[in-house]
């Protein structure tokens, strides 16, 4: 059943299997293990960047794609629900309407991208996907009539899902709107995961993994090379606008700097590349740690810089806003050293 | 026995068709500019728009060739490029702040030397770290795509956050030099003199970038590794120091990019070789990877685009350059004047 559910896929190394599983345990039970509401809203992060971080190893790690338009698709699965719930009214139509819409605009413009672009060498398709990823975020800021430009949109949801629904106690712990909007995100992240598990481990994933290796091959044989590439993007893009609608659902506020921005896009690159490009569970792993380090590592550098402040020069690194170099030096050292990422270095140890 | 061949020479002339396709890249910078000039009307706000375009195409393409050069002859593509432009931009600023007595002084000389030691810095720094960068974090990724793409990004976040710890967060304004500031007037149009000066400068690097590469031993060899490594290293030159000596001059060109575009903006910010990545990747997309001189027409073809699509309709104007780059695909789609074979 379990095996079914992984579509086959194991994770094939103890440590890792007791690593997704203490991931798995704590997102499930997240409202009731942790306090307070920052634990829980870390929790709901990582459940849509894991998401988001495996729809985008669907292109990198499987297809050997290098888009950086991944934000893009983000960012319309959020602005679909924001507009939807914005010009709809709260309500659960209203989310529904705006995600779906949300996906469907984002395939259709993975089509585009895909049937246009795609033909070229992998530097070339980067290149041309950042030059589009970034003309859309302008114009995003731009439009502020409809977007809300630079300050974004603030809109309702439907009152069950607000922290102004009451529901009572349970072991402990009260159970309130913002606690089914959590369970939304989980089980909804959960299920489109197991999707792209399935998809990844299907006759489709096996042509698009040939691909990535050799594509010339590959079209020798007989696949059509530019179509997978393509149905790739698309699939790609619907879960990483679902990912989008997820987050807008829980955050109730979409601006350009929490979608669409470049650094999210480097976030979801370093996220992919340190958890393991080619394995969905890298996906959860890298995000799992990524969005950890992020809420908490930051107050530890703190703390460091502060001790250090005497000495010259240390303090000004140890800065926590300066943690992103620091995750950029391990993101060059890990493509050079151990390219296969967490993932591949648990599974490598056990076959030696 | 049959008829000796015939051993008439036949003669081939090129087409008339041929020949305008041949030309068509450069002809559409003129066609641009006189579309410009029945969209906007006024000729005196036209030409100021040109001008300003020109200046732009002419700081985008100092941006933009070293990035191509690099491309071409070693097949890197360097997402670290606008790191390079940032630093360029904050070590050639910093010697202007420094000094600021040359700078602030109404003499042409001291302004102009202190302009010219600014570029020199920045240049020099910038050169020095491309230098690194090639032997540290390009070196080992030769010929694995993928890997360049991850690493070069890699690389441009960590040189991005070294700047912040070095100049700190915040973005730093600054005034241009006294003699640079102001506008000459003609034909009843204003035009900055500092855009006149950016014309000046990007159309004599374009000059002797094409004469180095045309005219001399080493372009002779750059442009031969381009068309075929191996076969020149097996004409026993030393192929990968030319490389190294294409990353640094690349490296230092996008310092001078930086430089000129920190005092046309006279604000800079760690994130702005970012930004102008876009425009970069833009321009050496559409002028075909590895080419100069369709990095050259692509930069005029994308300053000049952004200038009036921003004077007519100012949402459009980034938006405008996708939509020139997608038509420029869809007619050529290596670009307008590929060096490099797809591969």
């Amino acid at each position: 059943m379990i095996v079914k559910l992984l579509s086959g896929d194991k994770p094939r190394s103890a440590v890792l299997t007791a690593v997704l599983l203490v991931i798995l345990i704590c997102l499930a039970g997240a409202p009731f293990i942790f306090d307070g509401v920052r634990p829980l809203d870390t929790a709901a992060r990582i459940c849509i960047f894991i998401l988001l971080v495996a729809s985008y190893d669907l292109l990198l790690g499987y297809g050997g794609i290098v888009s950086f338009a991944h934000t893009m698709f983000f960012g319309l699965g959020a602005y679909g629900v924001a507009l939807a719930s914005t010009h709809m009214g709260r309500g659960f139509d209203a989310l529904l309407a705006g995600s779906l819409a949300g996906a469907a605009a984002a395939v259709v413009l993975a089509l585009l991208i895909g049937l246009f672009s795609l033909r070229v060498r992998a530097i070339f398709f980067a290149m041309i996907t950042l030059a589009v990823a970034s003309a859309v975020a302008v114009l995003v800021s731009q439009f502020s009539g409809i977007t809300g430009g630079e300050d974004g949109l603030t809109y309702n949801i439907p009152r069950v899902l607000t922290s102004a629904n009451r529901m009572g106690e349970f072991l402990g712990t009260r159970i309130t709107g913002k606690t089914l909007n959590y369970y939304l995100v989980f089980f909804a992240s959960l299920l489109l995961f197991l999707l792209l598990l399935r998809i990844v481990n299907s006759p489709f994933g096996r042509v698009l993994q040939a691909i990535r290796e050799n594509d010339f091959r590959a079209e020798a044989i007989g696949y059509r090379v530019v179509w997978y590439r393509t149905v790739a993007t698309c699939l790609s893009a619907a879960a990483a606008a679902m990912a989008g609608s997820l987050f807008a659902i829980w955050l109730r506020y979409v601006g350009p700097d929490t979608t669409l921005s470049f650094e999210i896009m480097l976030d979801i690159l370093l996220m992919v590349v340190i958890g393991g490009m080619g394995t969905m569970y890298g996906a959860v792993i890298g995000a799992a740690l990524f969005i950890l380090a992020q809420t908490y590592l930051q107050n530890l550098m703190g703390s460091a810089s502060e001790a250090t402040a005497g000495l010259p020069l240390i303090p000004d690194l140890l800065n926590p806003d300066r943690w992103l170099m620091w995750l950029g030096i391990l993101f060059i050292l890990s493509v050079y050293f151990f390219p296969s990422g967490i993932v591949g270095r648990l599974r490598e140890r056990r076959v030696s | 026995m049959t008829a000796a061949p015939d051993h008439r020479p036949t003669f081939a002339s090129i087409s008339l068709a041929e020949r305008l396709d041949a030309a068509l890249p450069v002809l559409l910078i003129p066609l641009l500019v006189l579309l410009g000039f029945f969209a906007i009307g006024a000729p005196s706000s036209w030409l100021t728009l040109t001008v300003s375009g020109l200046a732009m195409g002419m700081m985008i393409f100092i941006m933009a060739s070293g990035l191509t050069l690099v491309f071409g002859l070693m097949d890197v593509i360097n997402f670290g490029h606008g790191a390079f432009v940032s630093v360029g931009a904050f070590v050639g600023v910093s010697v202007l702040i420094a000094l600021g007595e040359w700078t602030g002084a109404a003499s042409l000389l001291l302004n102009m030397s202190a302009v010219f030691l600014a570029v020199g810095a920045a240049m020099t720094v910038t050169g020095a770290l491309g230098w690194g960068f090639e032997r540290i974090i390009v070196k080992p990724v030769y010929g694995a795509h993928l890997k360049q793409i991850l690493v070069t990004v890699g690389g441009l976040i960590v040189i991005e956050q070294l700047i912040h710890v070095v100049w700190g967060p915040d973005e730093i304004f600054f005034n241009r030099p006294e003699t640079l500031k102001g506008a000459v007037t003609f034909a009843g149009a204003a035009m900055e003199k500092y855009r006149l000066l950016a014309v000046a400068v990007g159309l004599a690097l374009f000059i002797a970038m094409r004469m180095v590469l045309r005219r001399t031993k080493i372009g002779l060899i750059v442009r031969a590794g381009v068309e075929n490594g191996p076969m020149v290293e097996a004409l026993g030159y030393r192929l990968r120091l030319v490389f190294v000596g294409v990353f640094i001059a690349g490296s230092a060109l996008a310092g001078l990019g930086g430089v000129m575009w920190g005092l046309y903006q006279e604000v800079i910010t760690a994130g702005m070789g970012e930004k102008m990545m876009v425009l970069v990747f833009i321009v050496a997309i559409i002028g075909g990877l590895g080419s100069v001189e369709g990095a050259f027409i692509g930069a005029l073809l994308v300053g000049l685009m952004q200038n009036y699509v921003a004077f007519l309709e100012p949402k459009l104007a980034l938006v405008s350059n996708i939509a020139l780059m997608t038509a420029i695909l869809m007619w050529r789609p290596q670009g307008m004047l590929p060096v490099v074979k797809a591969k």
